[in-house]
């Protein structure tokens, strides 16, 4: 749906984008993460049709996003970052507004209309002005215009930025309901929301794309993948030294408060030594206080693969 | 053609979202009959060899607001859309820079002709009542409103091009006025210079709306300014997509 090659986009002075390149399939969910300033929004624009690139190429649905800008946005639904609405328009006006400009046919303005606003669920508010709206709801307004014309692929830029916790979980049922039948690219901050939402997840830094994999690959895949902490009280002698010698472990740290000592030791991911640490722990007769096991979260991998250089 | 009527829809309707066009309308109309009325109390002093068409729109009273007007009728187009950030929405639909100019310019220029619409009633309402013709001859009303037409659209195309240029509508209304200022000025020099010679005075009468107004309402359709105006327009029309797509492009 979506092929991205060796994208490029250079402002004067800096390179936003370097040399990009990913694929979308058809019906994939794709979280688009990356710091802020990363150039998630440069691609997206690229992907739209509003910047054009400063080499390499891209097409949507096999249209070229340059020279046949025009088809490949017709097949595109995009929410822009910060969602801009004319503040000035009713809802059902500027979604019959803009529902006609992305071609849909006369006849079936009113009925496109219709279903947007009941899916986004914003058939009380259809005669509100734009300006009055809560910000959840500008929100599903820009949602319910990507929508309108019925697009094969969403682009959503931040989609959740800005909501409260409730309007957050409104807006994710929303986007989870539509990616049924959809290809979505949806950049966003949140990484709860990724692992939920995402089939697969992008993440781009500085101009270049770290990764590209599932959720679950780059959380196995990651360097400080396994992670298990214990807390002992008047830890013997050597304790150290026999948990560093135990198999699969790659590195030990301690931490001495009064007469408590914390160890934190590191694994790679598939590995669980929480068994062997407990046994270590019995024979010894050391008196162990906890024993955790912390999976790593996507945060840890975003951090890893953005932080730094 | 579909998604561009529905384009133009929206810039011509856009006007009347706000109270600014009603403002204007106002303010315009009691102008353009204050106008009127101070052209037929001249005449009324004695005889004299103008018409009524003539006098109507030869004076200081209708230069102003005609100069007055542009600003506020295109500072919004491209300003407002930059600074809300509409201008993404707008320019990554599925229709083309060129239909998204055309279509800020005709809806801004629609709006012009429906602020002079109603001077036309001054006329009818002048003949019906005084019996007497306002002009010599139909060829004073077409061409004094073939030159508001043409005067009209290329600076309208000015103040499209300025709104372009910037995120902020009272920045592309100072940049409309000394535009056309400038313009009207130049034109002016005519009057001014000492004995210039035929090539600049020639250049001059380019510019010069003053004289070409006085041409037209008598009835004197000249094919320069004709050329000239419709050519400018076109060249503002095309530096304006320049600057459209420079600015989303920079972005």
């Amino acid at each position: 749906m979506i092929d991205v090659v060796n994208l490029t986009k250079r402002y004067a002075g800096f390179t936003a984008v370097r040399d990009i390149s990913f694929q979308v399939q058809r019906g994939e969910v794709v979280g688009f993460l990356g710091p802020n300033g990363a150039g998630k929004s440069t691609t997206m624009r690229m992907l739209t049709g509003y910047l054009p690139p400063s080499s390499g190429r891209a097409s949507i649905a096999g249209f070229d996003i340059f020279d046949q800008s025009i088809e490949a946005r017709r097949h595109i639904g995009y929410l822009p970052e910060s969602t801009p609405l004319y503040h000035d328009m009713r809802v059902h006006e500027y979604l019959r507004y803009r529902a006609s400009l992305k071609g849909v046919e006369a006849s079936k303005v009113k009925e496109r209309v219709g279903d947007v606003l009941e899916m986004c669920d914003l058939r009380e508010k259809e005669r509100a002005l734009i300006g009055t709206l809560s910000k959840g709801q500008r929100q599903r307004v820009g949602l319910a215009d990507a929508l309108v014309h019925d697009p094969e692929l969403l682009i959503l830029d931040e989609p959740t930025i800005g909501l409260d916790p409730n309007q957050i979980r409104q807006v994710r049922e929303l986007i989870k309901n539509l990616a049924n039948r959809r290809t979505v690219l949806i950049s966003t901050h949140i990484l709860p929301e990724v692992e939920m939402m995402c089939s697969r997840v992008v993440v781009i830094h500085k101009g270049r794309i770290r990764a590209s994999d599932t959720a679950e690959n780059l959380l196995r895949k990651h360097r400080a993948a396994g992670e298990i902490r214990l807390e002992v009280h008047q830890p013997p002698q050597g304790a150290y030294a026999q948990l560093a010698a135990l198999k699969g472990v790659k590195e030990v740290s301690e931490k001495m408060a009064g007469e408590e000592c914390s160890f934190l030791l590191r694994t790679d991911a598939e590995t669980d030594l929480t068994e062997a640490v407990l046994q270590l722990a019995q024979s010894g007769n050391w008196s162990l206080r906890s024993l955790l096991r912390r999976k790593p979260t996507l945060e840890d991998v975003f951090v890893d693969l953005t932080q730094g250089d | 053609m579909r998604t561009f009527i529905t384009l133009l829809g929206r810039e011509v309707k856009s006007f009347f979202y706000s109270p600014i066009a009603y403002v204007v309308l106002f303010f315009f109309l009691i102008a353009t009959g204050f106008n009127f009325y101070s052209g037929v109390s001249f005449l009324n002093q004695g005889p004299s060899e103008v018409t009524v068409v003539e006098a109507a729109f030869n004076t200081v009273l209708f230069w102003f607001p005609f100069v007055l007007i542009f600003p506020l009728i295109t500072m919004r187009t491209y300003a407002d859309e930059f600074r809300m950030g509409t201008i993404e929405t707008l320019a990554t639909a599925p229709i083309s820079d060129w239909q998204i100019v055309l279509s800020k310019f005709l809806g801004a220029f629609i709006f012009y002709i429906l602020l002079w619409a109603p001077s036309f009633l001054y006329f009818t309402a002048f003949e019906q009542i005084t019996g007497k013709a306002a002009a010599v001859a139909a060829g004073a009303y077409g061409g004094s409103y073939l030159l508001l037409l043409l005067l009209g659209a290329f600076y309208v195309a000015l103040g499209c091009l300025a709104s372009a240029l910037t995120n902020e509508q009272i920045n592309a209304a100072v940049m409309t006025f000394v535009a056309i200022f400038g313009f009207f000025v130049t034109g002016l020099l005519g009057f001014i210079l000492n004995s210039p010679s035929q090539a600049v005075r020639d250049i001059i009468s380019y510019f010069s709306a003053v004289e070409h107004m006085a041409d037209f309402s008598r009835g004197l359709i000249d094919s320069r300014p004709l050329v000239w105006y419709i050519s400018m327009t076109a060249f503002t029309l095309f530096l304006n997509l320049q600057v459209f797509q420079y600015r989303k492009w920079k972005a």
